[in-house]
């Protein structure tokens, strides 16, 4: 119902056609993009759509927000991305949460579709598992943000805007650089952390950032993975990720701190997983659980200084509730630098 | 209370409703049907030591109650522990002053507003909050003197009404927020300080209307993401600073043209909005509420409608959720309809639909108000109103606002301006824009006769939320050719479950609802032993929870009597019936024939029970019967020969059983005529009639004339029925279930006020009062008969008149009637548990004659107070908006006690009681009670004419009070109703209260209008009043510290 512009903004659904639950969408229109006293832009979470398509069962062509300038169809057309509305989304999300996320084709045309050429062109194009998503949307070059004095160096495997926005806010001046950078380049910016950004696709395809992660986990580098991120951490210490049959997606997902016992409700879009049995022997330690099915949403080294979040703790869409993941983050690289 | 029955927690609860089903046995372990005030509970807890009291369950009442009972240490005293949010934090909640300063501890931003003593510091108050400001009377009720001021010249005017109208002298001015959104979150805490926010929903009509009055919207469809969480995490904030433990209602202002908001106040309770927020999203609240009073956190708890995810969620919603509020103005006789900032609604229902346009109609068509969408109704025929009377109406709202909208967009005015006129959010206006598009598209159809061409606009309109009705009167053909047409485009809604999770994850839920905007069902439908019983609707006056008692009786008498599948449909989100696990199935929806019979052909169920849900359910009957639905029960001739006036007439000839002389008409004349010869007074009524709506008394020639015009304009298809009233007749009902054969006859039940006053506004005795064996037995006799004769299988209700020797039939329902619940709880019988057997065609079994050993009296329970300008005098309209009842030794005792209850408070030892009786004859037949007045050591104080006559009469002692017309001369009644010196107001009007519609007389309704906004108990009916000091006196010889007021 909200979050549409950040949602479809997002850099890891690139590659998938987003389907919303939520029958209308659009209420609100589109803003024109403002930007915030650290210059990223408000309610979007890249600087283009990022779906391969949308489908809704209403789209609003009469949205009514003080901050709208179009309608998300204009947005749409104007940034060459279909849609289909008119469809029952939870008859559809039955089928998905039956039979898994599956490939699926959209034809645009003013005339009826025949149907059979698209079956064909389905069958023959890559599956979404298999493709290598993140050079395709992660920066080409390093981008400096500026706040505070120290600095974290943040891996961009398609980062969304707000988890710059929040590590801004925490006092941090962050370095964005491009996925398959090298470790020394990294640590040319004499990082106080490192944080391995969210991403699109099976974070096995990211053979270009793994290599990166050992290093980090080597040198002991304070070091922040989020949703994708997450799993590079865990994989690069040695642990497993799998694919869920069927995704998390929402922002109103309920997570379970093991140590609390707290729960929270955080905001998810992933639909890979990390492996609670790969994690013996790693160090790391089951940190948050999904609270429905008991997968892993957060781990934790038990002595380095090392976390991930498998959620977005910086909302957008989405809530604020485990916001205290950077603070936690922040803590860490000020007790690291204290160390040295 | 299912939530602390799984723990094994034995409860008591007390609460002197009747008529619902929580006092019921199944519910509590022990049900105290006694006055929710601190006098009685402390003997409660004294007598039964509980461990815990829970105190957010049972609204305001109970929650004042207990701050009560914990500010006087009888909870400490006795070691009972509170259960759930604290009482420090709720008074943090309760008190304007502890909330702002909380607020503002923690950021969170609260209107200004300051107090003003004089017209200087109002003016000075309203310079520095910055025009508009409201300006709000201190210590009036229902808002009233206050206003909106756009400069100073309306804020002197205003500030100066208000400053006089207040009993302090002040005034408070606020910023004027009438123009912000008006935005609800209902939140979730544990004691681990989990928080959570269970949905957030929208107010269309904004914060210029109160939430009651105001059409909901869940969730919000005008905040984008940024608001939306700003909101909830001002939420969660404000909730884990007060320190709530269970639940609590957030209101905030948002503003509309910038992210600028307010915290508006924090309910530290169940509320009416956490009912409806409840069924939107299909989150047990309550329930939920309940267990974290106990100490479970919500991480321990379960979603039960999924049985493995957690209760730590927030629902998703995948449909739009619509509340609309029902509010019977038109009854009340001088009431002022604006709807604004204090509540006047009575009731409510829930639509739902996969858009928006879906969810409204769907909630139009279900409060049962002859609408049958938002189009369709042929407003549009005489469309064409001048610019400025719309225009008023948009920023001047009633109780007709949404029509006034629907008006506007005709009209055509931009959607702009109606925007900026009624402050409601273009976003809705546009969506209503869209409705009435389609009308006009299918309107070109009307002369065509084309209607092969029309499938998609059909389609488009289905999935809009039209009914079939609404496209037959748009396409110039019937609802039943409407439905055949749908039929051959294979046209049909699909059934959608609420499951809190939009299908992520499958759900055993058995919440339904139909929509337009879907192509599969989410359920299956196997034979098997099944049956529907169709619920009462809305809360309205005439119908309230007794039938929500009866609906679920019968559920549960069903599934005892071997139903494998007992379904319910029903659209009123306050009912337990609406509960989605009290059923098989729920399907929450429109009480039409359209539904019913949607919904019947793909259920295909045994039968349909309509006997159960009051006149609506009940009304449904013979237009289901014609399309060949099993209706089970009475068959419908029978149905018919009780229901049509002059086939009843018939019948009651041929048993021999009297019947008041009456006769129906379509001309004026013969009805004139009629009049001539049976003498005035006349009940005059459409021959189909609902809770008195449209019926009235008339006394001479001239208020017929008058009426016959109105109760025509009501039912133009229907012939006026005229019936001879009887003067001072005792009025009786008997309340039964026949099985064909044999009859049970729950119980006798005498009005306490003479025929005249509505059965749903009387006082009712069980046993009665006065009959004595011989009219018992003739009673007896006479129902017997009807059952007999109509072959009754189900519950009925027959209504009597008792004068003299005479006994009269009145009428018959063959149906359950709002007294059953009373009945059935004080015999000891389930009348309903009867009725199942009886229409599943089973024997009822024979029993030994109930056996009541105490008295109970029920009391109807008036909201006059709210309703600002409503006048409190009783006729033939019901206008009592809930009951209660109270069991005693005696009759005295139980009406004390049921008095207490309804909120009379009981005049303190040497109080003052103010009597004023219009007429001498009624001032002979109150002379008595006076005497009894002074027995009672009480100050006697009258009008002028009034206190000549008692002078007369040798009354000593008698104080003069002026009227509230002449306040130059003192002592003044208007002074002592304000200075709270009167305890109770004896006000009966000049010649019989029955002549309400006769003019009433100005002084006499200023003086009971003023009572009842200062809170002091008026009694307008002789019968009443006696029947209420003789309690007095007994209360004084008996039992004077159970029931007396502490004060």
């Amino acid at each position: 119902m909200v979050g549409y512009t950040e949602a479809l903004t997002d850099p890891s659904y690139r590659g998938q056609i987003l389907s919303f639950t939520y029958p209308l969408i659009g209420n609100y229109g589109v803003p024109t993009v403002q930007l915030d006293q650290y210059g990223l832009p408000r309610a979007f979470e890249s600087d283009a759509i990022q779906v391969n398509a949308t489908v809704v069962h209403e789209l609003c062509d009469t949205p009514s927000h003080w901050e709208s300038s179009k309608t998300v169809n204009q947005w749409f057309f104007s940034q060459g991305i279909p849609g289909i509305d008119g469809i029952d989304v939870r008859n559809l999300t039955k089928r998905l949460r039956d039979r898994g996320v599956m490939m699926a084709a959209l034809a645009v045309s003013s005339e009826v579709v025949d149907q059979e050429p698209l079956f064909k062109s389905l069958q023959s194009s890559a599956l979404y598992a298999e493709t290598e998503l993140v050079s395709k949307v992660s920066v080409k070059q390093p981008r400096r943000w500026k706040t505070g004095s120290d600095t974290v160096v943040l891996i961009d495997c398609g980062v969304k805007y707000s988890i710059i926005r929040e590590l801004l806010h925490s006092g941090f001046s962050v370095v964005q650089v491009p996925y398959n950078t090298t470790i020394e380049d990294v640590m040319k910016y004499q990082p106080a952390g490192v944080v391995l950004s969210n991403g699109p696709g099976d974070p096995k395809t990211c053979t270009d950032t793994l290599p990166l992660v050992s290093e980090l986990l080597d040198r002991e580098i304070p070091t922040l993975g989020i949703c994708l991120g997450a799993q590079l951490l865990a994989l690069a210490a040695g642990g497993n990720t799998y694919k869920l049959p069927y995704g998390h997606r929402g922002q109103n997902k309920p997570c379970t701190d093991k140590e609390s016992g707290r729960g929270y409700i955080t905001s998810q879009n992933h639909g890979y997983a990390i492996d609670s049995n790969s994690l013996d022997g790693t160090g790391f330690k089951v940190w948050f659980v999904n609270s429905d099915d008991t997968s892993i949403e957060g781990i934790r080294h038990d002595r380095k200084p090392f976390l991930a979040v498998q959620f977005h703790p910086e909302g957008a869409p989405g809530p604020h509730d485990t916001a205290f993941v950077f603070e936690r983050f922040r803590a860490i690289t000020r007790t690291t630098i204290d160390k040295r | 209370m299912k939530a602390l029955r799984e723990e094994g927690i034995k409860t008591t609860l007390v609460n002197p409703n009747i008529a619902t089903i929580q006092t019921d046995s199944r519910m509590a372990d022990r049900v105290h049907l006694l006055p929710v005030r601190p006098e009685y509970i402390s003997k409660i807890l004294e007598a039964e030591r509980p461990e815990g009291i829970m105190l957010g369950f049972g609204g305001q009442t109970a929650l004042n109650c207990g701050v009560q009972l914990a500010k006087d240490r009888t909870l400490d005293k006795l070691g009972v522990k509170i259960l759930g949010t604290p009482i420090k934090s709720v008074e943090l909640t309760e008190d304007r002053d502890l909330f702002k300063r909380k607020m503002s501890e923690i950021g969170i931003p609260v209107p200004l507003s300051q107090a003003a003593y004089s017209i200087e510091e109002a003016r000075a108050a309203a310079k520095s909050i910055g025009y508009p400001v409201m300006i709000r009377v201190a210590y009036t009720l229902g808002g009233k003197g206050g206003g909106v001021a756009h400069n100073e010249y309306e804020l002197d005017e205003i500030a100066k009404r208000g400053l006089a109208l207040s009993l302090t002298r002040q005034v408070l001015v606020e910023d004027y927020l009438g123009g912000m959104k008006q935005i609800e979150y209902e939140v979730m805490r544990d004691s681990n300080d989990n928080c959570i926010t269970v949905c957030n929903m929208e107010n269309m009509f904004g914060m210029r209307i109160h939430t009651g009055d105001n059409l909901v919207i869940a969730p919000s469809q005008t905040l984008n993401n940024s608001e939306y969480h700003m909101l909830r995490s001002a939420s969660l904030k404000a909730a884990r600073a007060i320190g709530i433990i269970g639940e609590c209602n957030i209101q905030f202002a948002l503003d509309t043209k910038s992210d600028k908001y307010y915290a508006i106040e924090v309910n530290a309770r169940l509320s009416r909005s956490s009912a409806l927020a409840s069924k939107a999203t299909g989150y047990p609240l309550a329930y939920v509420a309940a267990k974290l009073g106990l100490g479970y956190t919500l991480t321990e708890l379960r979603n039960s409608v999924t049985g493995v995810t957690t209760s730590c969620f927030e629902p998703s919603l995948d449909y739009v959720v619509m509340k609309f509020p029902r509010w019977d103005l038109q009854r009340f006789g001088r009431v002022n309809r604006k709807i604004g900032t204090s509540m006047k609604s009575v009731g409510e229902v829930m639509g739902i639909g996969s858009c928006f346009e879906e969810a409204i109609q769907k909630a139009i068509r279900m409060l049962e108000i002859d609408e049958i969408g938002l189009s369709g109704n042929g407003a549009e025929a005489n469309a064409i109103v001048d610019p400025e009377i719309i225009e008023h109406h948009l920023t001047q709202p009633t109780d007709d606002a949404l029509a006034w909208i629907v008006t506007a967009i005709r009209s055509p005015m931009s959607i702009e301006r109606i925007s900026e006129l009624s402050e409601v959010d273009p976003w809705f206006l546009y969506k209503i824009q869209n409705i009435i598009r389609i009308e006009k598209e299918l309107k070109v159809y009307h002369s065509k006769r084309d209607l092969g061409a029309i499938e998609p606009l059909i389609r488009e309109a289905k999935r809009m939320g039209f009914s079939d009705r609404q496209l037959a009167f748009s396409l110039g053909i019937s609802e039943n050719e409407t439905r055949k047409l749908r039929s051959s485009f294979k046209l049909f809604p699909s059934i959608k479950q609420i499951d809190t999770l939009a299908a992520e994850w499958p759900a055993k839920t058995n919440y339904l609802y139909t929509s337009y905007g879907g192509d599969q069902d989410d359920v299956d439908f196997p034979p098997s032993k099944k049956l529907i019983v169709l619920g009462a609707g809305s809360y309205r006056i005439g119908s309230s929870v007794e039938f929500d008692w009866c609906t679920m009786n019968m559920i549960w008498s069903l599934k005892e009597r071997g139903i494998e599948n007992a379904i319910i449909i029903n659209c009123n989100p306050e009912t337990v019936s609406t509960d989605y696990d009290m059923s098989d199935r729920l399907y929450f929806e429109e009480l039409t024939l359209e539904r019913v019979l949607d919904i019947y052909e793909k259920e295909r169920p045994e039968g349909i029970i309509t006997c159960v849900g009051g006149q609506t359910s009940n009304n449904l009957t013979p237009k289901l019967a014609e399309y060949g639905v099993k209706i089970l029960g009475t068959e419908p001739v029978n149905i018919d020969r009780a229901e049509d006036r002059s086939k009843f007439s018939a019948l009651l000839e041929k048993l021999e059983i009297p019947q008041p002389e009456w006769s129906a008409f379509d001309s004026l004349k013969d009805a004139y005529s009629f009049a001539e010869r049976v003498g005035y007074p006349l009940v005059v009524r459409p021959s189909y009639v609902l809770s008195g709506a449209a019926m009235s008394i008339a006394w001479t020639p001239a208020q017929l004339e008058r009426y016959l015009v109105n109760a025509t304009r009501v039912n133009p298809e229907h012939p006026v029925v005229l019936t001879k009233f009887i003067r001072s007749a005792l009025e009786i009902e008997v309340d039964a279930v026949s099985d064909g054969e044999s009859t049970f006859i729950g119980a006798i039940v005498e009005h306490v006020e003479k025929a005249g006053v509505h059965s749903g506004d009387a006082i009712m005795s069980i046993p009665p009062k006065s009959l004595n064996s011989q009219a018992t037995a003739r009673l007896v006799d006479y129902t017997n008969r009807l059952a007999k004769a109509l072959v009754i299988k189900g519950p009925f209700n027959v209504q009597y008149m008792v004068k003299d020797e005479d006994i009269f039939v009145i009428e018959c329902n063959l149906r359950a009637s709002r007294s059953m619940p009373f009945v059935s709880k004080t015999v000891g019988v389930n009348l309903m548990n009867l009725a199942a057997r009886a229409l599943l065609g089973e024997k009822i079994p024979s029993f030994d004659g109930p056996k009541v050993s105490k008295v109970s009296v029920k009391v109807p329970q008036f909201s006059f107070m709210q309703l600002d300008g409503a006048d409190t005098l009783l006729g033939v309209e019901m206008q009592s908006t809930g009951e209660v009842a109270c069991s005693g030794e005696n009759f005295h005792d139980a009406l004390i006690r049921a008095m207490t209850a309804a909120g009379y408070r009981l005049p303190r030892k040497g109080g003052n009681i103010l009597v004023t009786v219009g007429g001498s004859e009624l001032k002979e037949q109150l002379f008595p009670l006076v005497e009894k007045l002074r027995l009672l050591d009480l100050h006697i104080h009258a009008t002028e004419h009034t206190a000549d006559f008692l002078n007369q009469r040798g009354v000593g002692k008698v104080t003069v009070l002026y009227k509230i017309g002449e306040p130059d001369r003192t002592p003044n009644i208007a002074e002592y109703l304000a200075n709270q010196q009167l305890d109770l107001v004896i006000n009966i009007p000049s010649t019989l209260t029955l002549e309400k519609y006769a003019d009433t007389l100005e002084d006499e309704y200023m003086i009971r209008r003023k009572a009842v906004e200062l809170g002091v108990p008026v009694l307008t009916n002789v019968e009443t009043a006696e029947a209420y000091v003789d309690g007095l006196l007994w209360l004084r010889k008996h039992s004077p510290e159970v029931a007396l007021d502490p004060s």
